[in-house]
């Protein structure tokens, strides 16, 4: 098949899902007030609560959701072959993600701008709110381990791409100050921070950078990981206005680039998918396709971590609550039509079958290779290269190194603002349970990061095989949350007596889809010997039943009630 | 063309502001609040080798005064000759 096609049916599905679907959700199931008074306007205070245009709400919510992890995991599902990773990004993004974004802005919108763990509270139990944190830390611990290993993998791939990800922090920097300290315009360093972000990546071909075998017993995968982590933890703790707030602000421009360099290579290209629509030719160690698929691809089709944005910052700065359709579902509709991409350069970027299954089934240079190894990253790069070389005729080592360095750039992001996060979480802990060693923000970050490292270590990271091994338990936890935000969503609905079977529907089948998933690993990270992991998979088991046991419970009780109303 | 290339700022402005406003302006209170430490110091008894200084701008400070102290945890003025509230 021509990915032209496989684009074009991608996203027209998913558009008509946007004119049809959310409209129908918008109007019969949320529905949506024009005149509902939304809290950034009631409880404006032109710092949290702003009314916003909803075209730069949506930039900003779309951005923050989107990032490594809608390429990563639909690059490693198409091991199963495409047909599976496309119509669950499809419909994921249609049925699933759309309803779930755009539901958890609504939810908050109409609760004074909550966040999805105090609507826990509040619509659930607040013994619930807690578990939901929980889930919620170990969700950002994994995201941070996860993205560490996978950079690192990245960086020791391609090296080239070393200098221009590492000179991104230079720019973000540089852009901080003129804008903050020395009161800039945007424009003109939003124009030279670009050009120059894209000409460092030149300078990357010619001086790549590669650590040495072995320091201190460390290869150059725990190195990397090593400096990663120690760069984040400095970056934490670094005010948002010199790093965080432009780092992510040039990553949302690297997005939109990034997103038209690759379609407009795929149209102009116009390749083959030369994957099998249904792979029987696995690499070993290969997990069944059900019920991984479902939580291989959770960013690209649902992802619980959007209800996090959702409700965390989007709702605040919503104008109208109409608007919630256009910034939440479309927003989804954003990160799938990266993650269609994502499938398309690891399917349609390679010449011939034996070249796809010299990648993904047997690696010739690499007789050990298994599931483990299969970097999503590498897999996206490799194929997205050749496509923007065919397609725009850029050499194929530039634009590796392009794809590497947006790639490592989104994880990279994600990475600072996930330690930060901890960073709160560990501070919170030790203001709650009287610690005060923990409330000091160094030790909260050692903490932090601490974790993180173990984790990364602790899973195999040290000879780059972690990531993949913690990939799938990333995403279970990532989609309990997704289901936990839809039943909340869904306890909602029923207390407002309207139908909702449209957000109950998703929630079961993807929690049902994460539970199976958390109990696959925990007998196969038994067999191997990976402890660490098994404890950490039987907590977000437990806790999530124990979440889901609770919301259920409220749930009947709200059923109860409507049943004899109606009586 | 030059209302567009201002409306084109302007959404910039506002994509780069808007996810951070708040982060940005709790650091500045953080901030604020050290500075009016430093100025009030003297008068809650803490030893300000900079107090010459600091005491030309207790005027100016005097607005905010209120708001800071009951951030601070202290439902009350802590200054018994300086009462807000």
């Amino acid at each position: 098949m021509n990915a032209i096609v496989l684009a074009v049916i991608g996203l027209v599905a998913v558009f008509s899902g946007y004119r049809f679907y959310s409209k129908f959700v918008a109007e019969k199931i949320y529905r949506l007030d024009p005149d509902f008074q939304t809290p950034a306007h009631t409880m404006r205070d032109d710092i949290d609560y702003v009314p916003t245009n909803r075209v730069v709400l949506w930039g900003h919510h779309f951005t923050a959701v989107a990032g490594a992890a809608p390429i990563i995991g639909p690059s490693i599902a198409v091991v199963w072959g495409w047909l599976p990773a496309f119509l669950w990004v499809v419909i994921g993004t249609m049925f699933f993600a759309g309803v779930h974004d755009f539901g958890a802005i609504w939810a908050s919108v109409r609760n004074k701008a909550l966040s999805v763990g105090s609507l826990t509270g509040e619509v659930v139990s607040h013994r619930a709110r807690n578990l939901f944190m929980i889930v919620v830390f170990f969700l950002l611990l994994m995201v941070n381990a996860v993205f560490a290993v996978a950079i690192s993998d990245a960086f020791i791939a391609t090296p080239a791409s070393v200098i221009p990800a590492w000179s991104a922090i230079v720019v973000a920097v540089a852009i901080g100050i003129l804008l903050y300290r020395m009161g800039v315009g945007i424009m003109w360093p939003t124009i030279v921070g670009t050009i120059i972000l894209y000409a460092v990546i030149a300078l990357g071909e010619i001086v790549p950078v590669e650590l040495p075998a072995s320091i201190g017993g460390l290869g150059p995968a725990a190195q990397w990981i090593v400096i990663l982590f120690a760069y984040a933890a400095v970056a934490s703790m670094l005010p948002v206005w010199l790093l965080l707030q432009p780092r992510d602000y040039i990553n949302g421009i690297q997005l939109f680039v990034g997103l038209g360099i690759l379609y407009g290579a795929v149209l102009i290209a116009s390749p083959d998918v030369v994957a099998p629509a249904l792979n029987p030719n696995r690499p070993p160690a290969t997990p069944p396709i059900m019920p991984l698929l479902f939580v291989t691809i959770a960013c690209g089709a649902i992802s619980g971590f959007h209800g996090l944005v959702s409700s965390g910052t989007t709702s605040k700065q919503l104008n109208k609550e109409t608007d919630a359709r256009f910034v939440g579902y479309l927003g989804s509709l954003g990160e799938g039509a990266l993650a269609i991409v994502a499938i398309i350069a690891a399917t349609a970027g390679f010449s011939t079958l034996a070249d796809w299954e010299a990648f993904y089934v047997v690696r010739p240079d690499n007789p050990d290779f298994t599931f483990a190894n299969l970097g999503g990253v590498t897999a996206f790069v490799q194929g997205g290269a050749r496509i923007a070389a065919d397609g725009l005729g850029l050499p194929l080592g530039f634009a590796a190194t392009l794809l590497t360095v947006m790639a490592v750039l989104f994880a990279g992001t994600t990475m600072d603002a996930g330690v930060r996060l901890q960073r709160y979480i560990v501070q919170e802990w030790g203001t709650i349970y009287r610690i005060p060693a923990l409330t000091n923000g160094y030790t909260a970050t050692g903490v932090a990061v601490g974790a993180c490292l173990v984790l990364a270590f602790g899973a195999g990271g040290a000879d780059g095989s972690g990531g993949m091994v913690i990939w799938p338990l990333f995403g279970t936890t990532n989609q309990l949350l997704a289901g936990l935000t839809l039943l909340v969503i869904s306890v909602m609905l029923v207390k407002l007596r309207r139908p909702s079977r449209y957000t109950l529907t998703p929630m079961v089948f993807v929690t049902t889809m994460a539970l199976l998933s958390a109990l696959y690993q925990l007998q196969a990270l038994y067999a191997a010997g990976n402890y660490l992991l098994v404890a950490i998979d039987v907590v977000i088991i437990i806790t999530a039943i124990f979440v889901m046991l609770e919301a259920v419970s409220a749930l009947m009780r709200e059923r109860r009630a409507a049943a004899a109303e109606a009586h | 063309m030059k209302s567009r290339l201002e409306r084109a700022r302007e959404l910039l402005g506002e994509f780069y502001a808007a996810p951070y406003r708040g982060a940005v302006a709790r650091a500045r209170r953080d901030e604020d609040d050290l500075f009016m430490l430093f100025v009030f110091a003297e008068m809650m008894g803490v030893p300000n080798p900079a107090a010459y200084y600091t005491l030309e701008l207790q005027p100016l400070l005097i607005e905010r005064f209120h708001e800071w102290h009951t951030r601070m945890g202290l439902e009350h003025s802590p200054l018994d000759h300086f009462r807000c509230c």
